[in-house]
């Protein structure tokens, strides 16, 4: 199996004790590796590193081969690599819809000229994205609110928009963070029906999660960050069964 | 009462009000769409004045310019620099928080300001540049005619600016602006570069302040550092919190409303205060405008018409 991200001996500090010291691991195509540990582990600066959001202090992160640490959170969300938040951020005051139709990359309107010289492709285009943004909306469950302000979602629909709204993006990987944490029981069984319907088409997955459930269910394989460092990867059995594991929770 | 003399200030008082209006529009495209807090709105309004008023105006041996060029010359030239002005304040500025960058623009504008008052042979000093050529005088004379002939180009500016601004943000781009005015780094996280589209939406609202510092200049013929002072800025924001910032219809309802206001209060005031006391009074016309903002934020936070639902015009 080719591996999609890599990352090699990681480290981040903020004047303190490094946040993520060294961390080294490799992610499969087509797996949900999930990402577990303890609070303050430091599992969401580890995806801001990934994304881009932060810059680490040493180590080397790599797309598909090529490095991505060091470029803008825009440039590696261009490349494919797309994240979610834990604390969900739609655009409140934006529509469900035009939430979704933002994040298509290169679309032409974007560019202040074309739409003087070249409107007819800009409205061609925004008509290709919204059918697109429409038909992601109607796969998480939120076609119906398309029209209404993304202020009014639950904590549970935010995720799911912010999930569709990366898709419609078309990455090759994302990032999520704890996708179940907040979520009530029925919506967090449709959030981890769609994380598996779209691993089955081909989309990478690396999640962070406190819900064992989910990981359980879902995560193959399972890697568990403690005090910034990576203690073990393997199955969610044995990492279950792992000593260290329970010690790293309580302490 | 006589007709003639209403109608000739009616004429002065809406080609004040569109001039206002078209700075509060570009305040908009700032502020409105993309968050970016410009309090520097006078000293961008004065780069289009002066420049268009060097441009235009007949030699003068004691200062710099003019160049006797054509109005229409000297309104695209205010346009190119005020917007240098606001790519260079931007590409330092805009990298900052946005409280900084409210305190680099606030100071930006005074600078231009001073600079304005004390070079002189650039600027003409505090005594400012006279006899700034009025467009089709020659035909109409300075009467009525020309106040009406010239409201009327204010107009034709003002709705041309509008109906460019409200196609713009209701394409993608403008949808990328309302992004990063919600959450930059969301939008960042979805790959939208956000310092290049602040940067763009600050010069495009610096171009149109500039376009209206020129189109005052021409109408009142002459311009001095004094016109340029941060209560003109005060007076911008004040017509966009009221009319209601996030939309184009309500920063030109906002310029229209508070400008009458202002020239109401200020007639108010002369008429009832006696001479030696107008100068304090008129500062009551300032009191007056953050009665109304306050009044407006505790009724109608969102302004007098608030933000619509924009959605992208191919969405709808």
């Amino acid at each position: 199996m080719s591996r999609v991200l890599v990352a090699e001996g990681v480290t981040k500090g903020f004047g303190g004790p490094p946040v993520v010291d060294g961390v080294s691991f490799a992610l499969a195509r087509g797996t949900i590796t999930g990402l577990i540990g303890p609070n303050g582990a430091g599992k969401t600066t580890l995806f801001n590193l990934i994304a881009a959001s932060l810059a680490p202090d040493r180590g080397s992160i790599t797309l598909d081969g090529a490095r991505i640490d060091g470029l803008r959170p825009d440039e590696v969300f261009a490349r494919g690599l797309a994240r979610t938040f834990q604390i969900p951020r739609p655009f409140p005051a934006m529509t469900v819809l035009e939430n979704v139709m933002l994040a298509p990359q290169g679309q032409p309107g974007e560019r202040f000229w074309a739409n003087w010289l070249s409107p007819g492709a800009v409205a061609a285009e925004e008509r290709r994205n919204r059918g697109r943004a429409l038909e992601w909306l109607d796969f998480v469950g939120l076609a119906k609110l398309a029209g209404q302000p993304a202020s009014v979602l639950s904590g549970g629909q935010r995720k799911l928009l912010e999930l569709a709204r990366v898709l419609v993006a078309e990455p090759k990987l994302i990032l999520l963070d704890e996708p179940g944490a907040g979520v009530a029981p029925p919506l967090l069984a449709i959030i981890m029906e769609k994380i598996a319907a779209l691993n089955a088409r081909g989309i990478t997955f690396l999640v962070i999660e406190h819900n064992m459930d989910l990981v359980m269910t879902l995560c193959r394989p399972v890697m568990v960050l403690a005090q910034g460092r990576l203690l073990l990867e393997g199955s969610p059995e044995e990492v279950k069964r792992d000593p260290r594991v329970v010690e790293a929770y309580l302490g | 009462m006589e007709l003639l003399p209403v109608l000739n200030y009616l004429a002065f008082f809406l080609v004040f009000a569109g001039i206002f209006a078209v700075m509060a529009l570009g305040l908009n495209l700032q502020w409105g769409f993309c968050g970016l807090f410009n309090v520097g709105v006078a000293g961008f309004v004065a780069v289009g004045a002066y420049a268009s008023a060097l441009l235009t105006g007949p030699p003068e041996p004691e200062r710099f310019g003019g160049f006797g060029l054509p109005v229409a010359v000297g309104w695209l030239g205010a346009m190119g620099f005020s917007g240098l002005a606001a790519l260079v304040v931007g590409l330092a500025a805009l990298r900052l928080r946005e409280d900084y960058l409210a305190i680099t623009t606030f100071g930006i504008a005074v600078v231009i300001q001073l600079v304005a008052l004390n070079a002189q042979a650039l600027t003409g000093g505090p005594f400012g540049i006279q006899s700034i050529p009025k467009p089709f005088a020659d035909a109409l004379g300075t009467g009525l005619g020309w106040n009406l002939a010239y409201l009327g180009l204010v107009l034709a500016v003002l709705g041309l600016a509008w109906w460019a601004l409200e196609r713009l943000v209701a394409s993608p781009w403008g949808r990328v602006l309302r992004a990063i005015r919600e959450d930059e780094l969301a939008a960042a996280s979805l790959g939208k570069r956000a310092s290049a589209f602040r940067l763009q939406s600050f010069v495009i609202g610096c171009m149109l302040m500039g376009l209206a510092g020129a189109m005052y200049a021409h109408f009142v013929g002459y311009i001095a550092p004094e016109d340029f002072l941060p209560v003109l800025t005060f007076q911008i924001w004040a017509m966009l919190i009221v009319g209601g910032s996030g939309r184009n219809a309500g920063a030109v309802l906002g310029a229209v409303l508070v400008w009458a206001i202002w020239s109401a209060a200020g007639t108010l005031i002369r008429e009832a205060l006696p001479a030696a006391e107008q100068a304090r009074g008129a500062a009551l016309q300032v009191v007056l405008i953050g009665v109304l903002i306050a009044a407006i934020l505790v009724l109608r936070p969102r302004g007098v018409l608030g933000e619509r639902a924009t959605v992208s015009r191919h969405a709808g």
